[in-house]
């Protein structure tokens, strides 16, 4: 056992639980932020500033009692929240979220802030996405209601109409980077222009990160292209007939997928951990800070915007995003070419 | 050594349940565990970019439609009206065939797994890299890769054809 393997353990161990974590943070967030965007207060009784509002949201969700309509499919049932939440946490495997460090020198090597280092990082976030699908689409079949079947339907429809532009929006990316890993595109993103505008790929492809950011938020079924899961349209969806833990596995899995698309848009566009005034090896920070920005825009989307309706919601994924990637893919490939970036 | 015995053995077991299930369903859903474990054999034989496009588009996308149509069409569970003890041989038309083709394919396996052999010199494991598929895809491949894009548009173009409502005259 290595002190390096001791540390990989620990990473690991450590990003599995910040995750979980930030699950509940966005949990008192979202609420606290709808709230305020509603001028009205928000949880506000339970703990300083209604901050342990999760806890007693986690607590009451543990001892709820766990339900199966008699006709549903008992091992599917019992699957798709276990895919959904699998799916979600293997994502964030590839995310570098950090410089190298040696702990202040208690390894002999460094350590990158990644749990697996793959060369091929984007794809992979890319496949772990389509497998979070399965989970949808199982758990709107095996709950054998009509709302669950349409919800999970529709759900799964929109999200692989929406990893269309996604994976365009990445591959224009790539042009610019060279690279599919992305340890090696953070990278690349060091150093300024003119000395005060960081090389972002985000100004080299603002477009990009707008295609990238809606596809995101089609992707991880928030609003506005949350129909599958409106209440008022659908009951809710895909897990209307989910109670207790398995609910909270689903909710789990959204919040965490949200985090993996703020993480990984992070990465590509934003500059990964880098910025101005901290050393390289508190990058996280700058990390931690980026990512917060990019949720915050997720939240405030929700609670501002109103919802699509499913078929307006396909036809902008197929009729306006899919062009404009393929667009956003043809002009860059013309700019790589002519700056010989 | 050890993982490619497990993931070959989940591969075989996955792909001989698909067709031993009463349920449709559970025939796609044991498919795609057994992409999955072709997936991690591809891992171990050093191609990482073919191991993630299989499970982009293979586990990914075409098994999710599959899904879809076996939902949609709501296909019913195996409900077979044979005499179980008659021998696969002997049953009536389909089952026969079937009985022939899959003693056919042990004896075939057998005759393959028997002559060991040379597997042949491989080109370089530089083939496995991304950059390298790549080149190699728009340069020496570039005819067969551009006439399977037009195969697909044909396919896709046939399909609409196909599911489209008639025009009442």
């Amino acid at each position: 056992m290595t002190p390096l393997l001791v540390a990989q353990i620990v990473l690991t161990l450590f990003v599995f639980v910040m995750l979980l974590n930030s699950a509940a943070v966005m949990v008192y967030v979202e609420r606290k932020v709808a709230a305020l965007l509603q001028q009205r207060l928000g949880p506000y009784l339970v703990g300083p500033k209604g901050m342990l509002q999760p806890l007693a949201d986690i607590i009451k969700l543990l001892f709820k009692e766990e339900l199966r309509p008699r006709a549903a499919d008992p091992l599917l049932f019992a699957l798709a929240p276990i895919i959904s939440a699998t799916a979600a946490f293997a994502a964030f495997a590839v995310v570098p979220f950090g410089a190298e460090t040696t702990f202040f020198g208690l390894l002999d090597e460094p350590l990158r802030l990644q749990v697996a280092d793959v060369n091929v990082a984007v794809l992979v976030i890319f496949a772990v996405a389509s497998m979070g699908v399965y989970g949808i689409v199982l758990a709107g079949w095996s709950s054998n209601s009509k709302y669950s079947l349409l919800g999970g339907l529709r759900s799964s429809a929109q999200m692989i109409s929406y990893e269309l532009s996604y994976g365009l929006t990445l591959a224009a990316v790539l042009l610019i980077g060279n690279s599919l890993s992305l340890t090696d595109l953070v990278n690349r993103q060091a150093g300024t222009w003119l000395g005060f505008i960081p090389r972002w790929y985000v100004f080299l492809q603002p477009l990009g990160f707008l295609i990238f950011m809606t596809a995101g938020i089609a992707e991880t079924n928030r609003a506005p292209f949350d129909f599958p899961e409106a209440e008022q349209e659908l009951v809710a969806g895909y897990h209307t007939e989910y109670s207790s833990m398995s609910f909270a596995m689903f909710f789990l899995a959204e919040y965490v997928n949200m985090v993996t698309v703020s993480a990984v848009a992070t990465d590509l566009f934003l500059g990964g951990w880098r910025g101005p005034f901290l050393p390289e090896s508190l990058g996280w920070i700058w990390f931690l800070i980026k990512v917060g920005a990019l949720l915050f825009f997720y939240v405030w989307m929700r609670w501002t915007l109103p919802r699509y309706r499913y078929d307006q919601l396909m036809s902008f994924g197929w009729k306006v995003l899919l062009p404009a990637s393929v667009i956003n893919l043809l002009v860059t490939a013309a700019g790589v070419l002519y700056f010989e970036l | 050594m050890i993982s490619f015995y497990m993931f070959a053995f989940i591969a075989v077991v996955a792909s001989l349940l698909v067709i031993a299930q009463r349920n449709p369903i559970y025939s796609v859903l044991l498919l795609i565990a057994s992409f999955g474990a072709l997936s991690a054999l591809y891992v171990l034989l050093d191609a990482p970019f073919v191991a993630v496009i299989q499970i982009i588009v293979y586990a990914g996308a075409i098994m999710v439609l599959f899904l879809f149509v076996v939902m949609l069409l709501n296909a019913p569970h195996e409900d077979t009206e044979y005499d179980e003890r008659v021998h696969p041989l002997l049953r009536p038309g389909p089952m026969r065939f079937g009985a022939g083709l899959a003693v056919a394919l042990v004896v075939e396996l057998w005759w393959a797994l028997g002559r060991g052999g040379e597997s042949g010199s491989f080109a370089g494991g530089s083939v496995t890299s991304v950059a390298a598929i790549g080149r190699s895809l728009f340069t020496d491949y570039a005819f067969p890769f551009e006439v399977t894009s037009i195969l697909i548009l044909v396919a896709m173009v046939g399909a609409v054809l196909l599911a489209r409502r008639e025009e009442p005259r």
